[in-house]
C-alpha cells in the first residue's frame, strides 16, 4: 500500500466541508430568519378567488316565484390570443359599437391586465348582442362569453314591495354596515331586497388557487383546505299574493293611490299598491341608474312607496276610531243621537254634512252608516271634553294615546324600509301651535279626519285589522319564513300579538255592526259582496295643494277601508286614490272588487260592468304635472340660491386669508 | 491476493452506489413534485419531464453495467485516445453546434441532442490521471506541471469557444486534483485568494470591503507578529498583498466601471452575478433613463423566494407553489435545488447537502486507498468535478455565486449532464473494484 498519507487530502477534504458549511450557514438564514420571502411566494402565487352564491328567491303565498335570478352574459377578452387578422370591423358590427370605442376598450384592458389573462370587455350584454355573437363566435377567438347572474321579477309586478338591488358605492362602504363587502359587491337598495339583505344574499365563498407567473389559476392552494364555501342566499317566503297583487295594480292603473290589504288574523300583507307603478325589470343590469333617472323624473312619481310613505288626512275613514274611542271612554252610548240638519253650527262657522233628512244621525249606527259629520264633530268634541279628564288637554292626550295605540302617527313596524309615521296631534302640539288657547272648537275637524290628523294607508288598513279582530293586531309584515323556517329570529316580533286597547268585545261589535251597515244601507252600498259580510267605511277627504304660496284647493281625495267577512275576518284593507272624488264613487269599488278575488278566488261576471269602469278610469289630473313641475323648479330655484350663497362666503372667506397672509408676509418682511 | 478471488460484485463499493442512486431518485422526485398536478389522472405520463428522467436514469444503469463488465485497464489504456477524439468532436460543435440561447455548445443528431462539454469532462479526467500516472512523468518538474495544465483547459479553452463559459469553468477544479499530486501551496492560496477578491469586490460594500481586508491584515501581522518581527520581507508582501487588494477593489474596480467599460458590459457582468448594478456604475440613471431589472436577477430574486419561503420544516412535498408554478425559471435544470428547499425547508436541504458531501469525502477514501496513481488521480477528478458543480449550483440558488449555467449533479433534469455523472461514477467504481490491481 502506498506509504505516508498525503496531508493534502485533508486539505481538500477541509476545502469540501468548508463550502458545504457556508452554503448551509447561508441556507439557514435565508430560511429561518428571512420571512419578507414567505410572503412575497404568498404574494406571488396565491390567488384568492371570490365566488358569489345565488342570492335568494322570493316567492309569494302560494309558493309563486316573484323575484329569482337569471343569467346574463358578459364579454371577456384574453388580447393575447386575438389574432393579427382580426376583423374589426365584422365585431363591431356584431356588437353595434364603433371601432373608435373598440380601440378604447381595448386598450383600458390591457392598461389593466397583462395580456395573457382574461379581462371584462363589455358587462352584461343585451339579450340581442348575446345572441349575435353566439351566433358568429367562431369568427373571433380570443373572446369568450361568460355567465352571470342577474335578478329577475317573474311578472314585473310588486317593484316597490321587492326593491332592487345595485353595486354599493364608495360612501356605502365607509359604513360599519357594510364592512364586509367590498367594491363591485352588490347590495339591497329598496324594498324586502334591502330589509332582508343579510338573508338574501348568502355567504361569499374564498377559494384559495395557487396561480402561475402568467396569473392564470392552477391548483387549489393546500388541497383546498383553507377554503371557505359560498352559502346561498336564503328563500323568503311571503304572505303577499301574487295574483290579488297584479289585479290590484290593474285595477289602479291610471290612478294615483295605494292600496293596502291585510290578512288580519297574522299581519301578513297579502297587498301592497303604489300606483303608479314600474317594470322593477329596468332597475337591474346595465340600464339600472339610467332607468332610475327616468323614473325619478316622471311628474307621477313611481319611485315613492305612497302605500307607507304618503300620509293623507284620513277623512270620513276615522270616524270608527273616533266612535269607538268615544264608546269606550264612555262619552256616548249607542243611542246617543244627534239632530243634523245639514251643518254642524256649535262651534262658529258652520261644517257641513251630507245629508240634510232629519234623523240620519239619530243613533251611532245610523250615523257611522251616513257618515255625518256634525255627529262625529260632536262625538269627538264630547269625548276631549269628558268630564272624567280634568281639561281638554287631558282630554285630548287621551284620544292621542288611543290612537297611537292602534298605530297612526308612528311607524308599524312594516319589514320595508323608508315607512312614513303621519301626524296624530296630541295637546303638546297645539299648545305650541296655539300658545295654549285652544278648546274643543278649535280641534273639532280632527274628529272627521281633516285638519292635523294624517295617516298612511298601511296605517289605515291596521286600524281596519285591530276593528276586525276585536282588540288586537300583529305588526303588518311581508315575510312568513326566511329559508322555509317560519321560526326564524328575524320574523319573531311579527308574531308577537299586540293587545292595545282593554275594549271590550261589544263596543267593537257595536262599530262593527255599524261599519257593515255602511255597506248594506249606507254610503258603500257599491262595495257589497254576495254572500259576504263586509264592514268598511268610505271616506273623502278635501285637500290643498300649495303653489308658489298660494293655496290650491283640489279634489278631493277618495279613501275607503274595510274588512271582510265580518265573522271570521281574512282580509283588511285600505284604499286611497289622490284627487278622485268620493270614496264610495272609486275607492270603495276597486277595494270590493278585490276582497272579492281573495275570499271568492275570481269576480262574479255581474261586477264585469264596475271592473271595467274601474281598469278605464284615468284619474290622474293634468295639475298633477304642472304642480310637479312648479315644485321641482322651485326646487332647483332654492338649490341654485343655496349655491350661490355658499359660493360667496366661500370666495369672502377666500378673499379674506389672502389679504392675511398678504398683511402677514408685508409684516415679516418690515421686520427685517 | 486473496480479494481477487471474490467475485467483481463483492469488491464494488456500495456506498458510492446507495448515494449515487438515493440522489438520482431524488432528482426525480424534485421534477416530480415540480410537475405533478392534482388533475393529472395518471402517474406515467410520457411527455413529463420526470418520466423522461426516470428513462434516462435506466440508459445510464444500462451502461453502467457495460462499464462494470469492461476490463478495467480499458480505460487507462484508451485515455489518450479518447481524450483526442473528445477534443475533436469538441471542436467540431464550434461549427456544426446548434445554436440554444446564444451558445453553440449542443450537438445534433435526429431528435437526439447531446451536450459535448458535459461528456468532455470524462476523457479530461481520465487523460489527466493517466498522464499523471505515466512512468515518465515527474510532476515536480515545470514542463510536466504545464502540460498537466494544458490537459485540463485545452476543453475549457473549445468549451468558451463555443460561448458556454459557464461549462468551461468547471475544468478550473482540476487544479484541485493536480494540487493534490504536487502543485505547490500557492497555487491553491493564490487561485482562492482572486477568486474571494472578485467576487467580494461585486458583491460587498466597498466600505464595508475596506475594512474587512484591514482587519484581516491585522489579524494575520498579530498571527505571525515572530516572524514579522525577524526580517523584512513578510513585512513587505502582506503590505503589498493588502495594498494590491485595496487598490484592486477600492481604485481600480470603480475606475474600470466608471470610465472604461461600456453599460452594456456592466450589465452583462452583473448580470451573471445575479445583482443589480449599483447606482454608482448605472451609467444609465445617470443619463436618466429609466432602470430596468436584468433577468438573472429576477431568477436569483424568484429562486430566493422559494427557498427562503421553504422556512424551516418546507412546505410539504407537492405544496411548492413557486416551484409547482414556473415562477422559477429553469426550474428542472440549473434550478433544481429550489424544489428541494421550498418543498423540504432547511432540515431537506442540509440532508441533501450532507449527502453530497458523503459522496465526495467518499470518493476521497476511495481515490486514497488506491495502489495505482490512475485510479487515484481518477478519484480526485470525479470528486473535484461534483465538488465545483455542487458548490455552484447550490450558491448561484441561494445568490451567492454568479448564476452560470451549471446543472446539480443527479438531481438536474437533462439526459447529458445525468448520463456523464453516471459515466464518471461507474468507471470510478469500476476501477476502485480493482483497487489491488497496479494499472497504468
Amino acid at each position: 500500500m502506498s506509504a505516508a498519507q498525503n496531508p493534502r487530502q485533508y486539505v481538500i477534504s477541509f476545502i469540501f466541508i468548508g463550502v458545504a458549511s457556508i452554503i448551509l450557514l447561508r441556507l439557514f438564514f435565508l430560511q429561518n430568519f428571512e420571512s419578507k420571502y414567505k410572503i412575497l411566494a404568498n404574494d406571488i402565487a396565491i390567488y384568492k378567488k371570490v365566488v358569489y352564491p345565488p342570492r335568494g328567491a322570493i316567492l309569494d303565498r302560494k309558493g309563486k316565484v316573484m323575484l329569482s335570478n337569471t343569467t346574463i352574459y358578459d364579454l371577456m377578452v384574453t388580447p393575447h390570443n386575438v389574432p393579427k387578422t382580426f376583423d374589426t370591423a365584422q365585431f363591431c358590427a356584431v356588437l353595434d359599437i364603433d371601432k373608435a370605442g373598440y380601440k378604447k376598450i381595448l386598450e383600458r384592458v390591457l392598461s389593466r391586465n397583462i395580456d395573457v389573462r382574461q379581462s371584462p370587455f363589455m358587462e352584461q350584454l343585451s339579450q340581442e348582442q348575446t345572441a349575435r355573437f353566439q351566433e358568429n363566435a367562431y369568427m373571433f377567438p380570443g373572446f369568450e362569453l361568460v355567465e352571470r347572474n342577474i335578478r329577475a321579477y317573474e311578472n314585473a309586478s310588486a317593484g316597490i314591495v321587492l326593491g332592487y338591488i345595485g353595486e354599493v358605492s364608495p360612501e356605502m362602504l365607509k359604513r360599519p354596515r357594510y364592512a364586509s363587502y367590498r367594491q363591485g359587491d352588490y347590495t339591497g337598495f329598496s324594498g324586502l331586497e334591502l330589509q332582508y339583505e343579510e338573508v338574501l344574499r348568502g355567504q361569499r365563498g374564498v377559494h384559495y388557487l395557487e396561480r402561475d407567473k402568467f396569473n392564470r389559476p392552477r391548483d387549489p392552494y393546500r388541497g383546498g383546505t383553507l377554503d371557505s364555501q359560498e352559502v346561498s342566499g336564503k328563500q323568503l317566503d311571503l304572505y303577499l299574493d301574487a295574483d290579488l297583487q297584479a289585479y290590484a295594480e290593474k285595477l289602479m292603473q291610471n290612478k294615483i293611490g295605494s292600496v293596502v290589504a291585510i290578512d288580519p288574523k297574522t299581519g301578513g300583507i297579502l297587498t301592497m299598491v303604489s300606483s303608479p307603478t314600474y317594470d322593477p325589470n329596468l332597475l337591474r343590469g346595465r340600464d339600472r341608474a339610467k332607468n332610475y333617472a327616468m323614473l325619478y323624473r316622471l311628474a307621477t312619481r313611481p319611485l315613492f312607496n305612497r302605500a307607507i310613505q304618503a300620509t293623507y288626512q284620513p277623512g270620513s275613514t276615522i270616524k270608527p276610531m273616533t266612535g269607538l274611542i268615544a264608546l269606550a271612554t264612555g262619552a256616548i252610548t249607542p243611542n246617543f243621537g244627534l239632530a243634523c240638519y245639514g251643518s254642524y253650527n256649535y262651534c262658529g262657522r258652520p261644517i257641513k254634512c251630507e245629508h240634510k233628512d232629519a234623523g240620519h244621525a239619530a243613533n251611532f249606527r245610523l250615523a257611522l252608516a251616513h257618515s255625518c259629520n256634525s255627529y262625529f264633530c260632536h262625538v269627538f268634541r264630547l269625548t276631549i271634553d269628558y268630564s272624567k279628564f280634568e281639561s281638554v288637554r287631558t282630554g285630548l292626550q287621551v284620544w292621542h294615546d288611543y290612537l297611537s295605540a292602534i298605530g297612526f302617527g308612528r311607524q308599524t313596524g312594516v319589514d320595508i324600509p323608508f315607512e312614513g309615521t303621519g301626524r296624530v296631534p296630541d295637546s303638546a302640539y297645539y299648545n305650541d301651535r296655539y300658545k295654549f288657547s285652544w278648546n274643543s272648537c278649535t280641534v273639532v275637524f280632527v274628529g272627521m279626519g281633516q285638519g292635523e290628523l294624517s295617516v298612511t294607508p298601511l296605517q289605515m288598513a291596521n286600524g281596519m285589522c285591530m276593528i276586525a279582530n276585536k282588540g288586537y293586531y300583529y305588526t303588518p309584515h311581508f315575510v312568513k319564513a326566511i329559508g322555509r323556517n317560519e321560526n326564524d329570529s328575524l320574523l319573531k316580533k311579527y308574531q308577537e300579538k299586540h293587545v292595545v286597547l282593554n275594549i271590550p268585545d261589544t263596543t267593537f261589535s257595536i262599530v262593527q255592526q255599524a261599519m257593515q251597515d255602511v255597506v248594506e244601507s249606507g254610503t258603500a252600498v257599491g262595495a257589497k259582496i254576495e254572500g259576504i259580510t263586509v264592514c268598511a267605511k268610505t271616506g273623502t277627504a278635501e285637500n290643498k295643494a300649495i303653489v308658489n304660496g298660494e293655496v290650491i284647493k283640489m279634489q278631493n281625495h277618495s279613501m275607503f277601508v274595510a274588512f271582510a267577512p265580518r265573522e271570521n275576518p281574512k282580509i283588511a284593507i285600505a284604499v286611497a286614490i289622490e284627487n278622485a272624488g268620493f270614496g264610495a264613487e272609486w275607492a270603495a269599488p276597486i277595494a270590493s272588487l278585490l276582497m272579492e278575488k281573495y275570499l271568492k278566488d275570481s269576480v262574479s261576471v255581474k261586477r264585469k260592468a264596475v271592473e271595467d269602469k274601474m281598469l278605464n278610469a284615468h284619474l290622474i289630473n293634468k295639475y298633477v304635472y304642472t304642480i310637479d313641475s312648479v315644485s321641482r323648479l322651485h326646487d332647483a330655484q332654492v338649490y341654485a340660491a343655496r349655491m350661490e350663497r355658499k359660493r360667496i362666503t366661500d370666495s369672502t372667506r377666500n378673499a379674506n386669508a389672502e389679504v392675511m397672509l398678504e398683511r402677514w408676509i408685508y409684516q415679516k418682511t418690515k421686520k427685517k | 491476493m486473496s480479494s481477487l478471488r471474490k467475485s467483481l460484485f463483492y469488491r464494488i463499493d456500495g456506498i458510492v452506489l446507495a448515494l449515487y442512486v438515493s440522489l438520482v431518485i431524488i432528482g426525480i422526485l424534485a421534477v416530480f413534485s415540480v410537475e405533478h398536478r392534482t388533475t393529472d389522472l395518471s402517474l406515467i405520463m410520457m411527455n413529463k419531464s420526470y418520466m423522461k428522467q426516470l428513462v434516462w436514469f435506466g440508459y445510464s444503469l444500462l451502461i453502467g453495467m457495460v462499464i462494470l463488465l469492461t476490463d478495467s485497464k480499458f480505460f487507462s489504456s484508451f485515455a489518450f485516445l479518447a481524450y483526442t477524439i473528445g477534443l475533436a468532436v469538441l471542436a467540431v460543435t464550434i461549427f456544426a453546434g446548434v445554436d440554444v440561447k446564444g451558445s453553440r455548445s449542443w450537438l445534433g443528431v435526429g431528435s437526439f441532442r447531446f451536450q459535448p462539454g458535459e461528456v468532455a469532462k470524462i476523457f479530461t479526467a481520465m487523460a489527466l490521471a493517466k498522464f499523471l500516472s505515466l512512468p515518465e512523468t515527474n510532476f515536480k518538474t515545470l514542463k510536466h506541471r504545464l502540460v498537466g495544465v494544458a490537459i485540463a483547459l485545452t476543453p475549457a479553452l473549445l468549451i468558451i469557444l463555443q460561448k458556454e463559459t459557464g461549462l468551461a469553468l468547471v475544468y478550473f477544479c482540476f487544479f484541485l486534483v493536480m494540487y493534490r499530486e504536487g502543485l505547490p501551496n500557492t497555487v491553491l492560496v493564490i487561485g482562492f485568494s482572486a477568486i474571494a477578491l472578485v467576487l467580494t469586490t461585486l458583491l460587498l460594500d466597498r466600505k464595508v470591503l475596506f475594512v474587512v481586508l484591514t482587519v484581516l491584515a491585522g489579524l494575520v501581522a498579530w498571527i505571525m507578529r515572530t516572524a514579522l518581527r525577524r526580517r523584512w520581507e513578510p513585512r513587505i508582501l502582506l503590505v503589498g498583498i493588502w495594498l494590491f487588494c485595496i487598490l484592486f477593489s477600492q481604485v481600480a474596480v470603480p475606475f474600470a466601471f466608471k470610465h472604461v467599460l461600456q453599460a452594456h458590459q456592466i450589465d452583462r457582468i452583473y448580470s451573471i452575478i445575479g445583482k443589480e448594478v449599483p447606482d454608482e456604475y448605472n451609467q444609465r440613471l445617470v443619463a436618466g433613463e429609466e432602470k430596468k431589472g436584468n433577468s438573472s436577477e429576477y431568477n436569483v430574486l424568484q429562486s430566493k423566494i422559494a427557498i427562503g419561503s421553504g422556512g424551516f420544516w418546507g412546505k410539504g412535498f407537492l405544496n411548492g407553489t413557486s416551484t409547482k408554478n414556473q415562477f422559477v425559471p429553469e426550474q428542472n435544470t440549473d434550478f433544481i435545488f429550489c424544489a428541494i428547499g421550498e418543498q423540504f425547508g432547511f432540515v431537506g436541504s442540509a440532508i441533501l447537502i450532507i449527502l453530497y458531501v458523503s459522496l465526495m469525502l467518499r470518493i476521497i477514501y476511495i481515490g486514497e486507498r488506491q495502489r495505482s496513481v490512475f485510479t487515484r488521480v481518477y478519484s480526485y477528478c470525479v470528486a473535484s468535478i461534483l465538488f465545483f458543480h455542487f458548490a455552484v449550483n447550490i450558491s448561484m440558488t441561494v445568490g451567492l455565486a454568479p448564476v452560470i449555467g451549471i446543472t446539480l449533479p443527479f438531481l438536474s433534469y437533462g439526459g447529458s449532464s445525468l448520463l456523464s455523472f453516471s459515466i464518471l461514477i461507474f468507471i470510478l467504481v469500476r476501477l476502485d473494484a480493482d483497487r489491488q490491481v497496479l494499472i497504468r
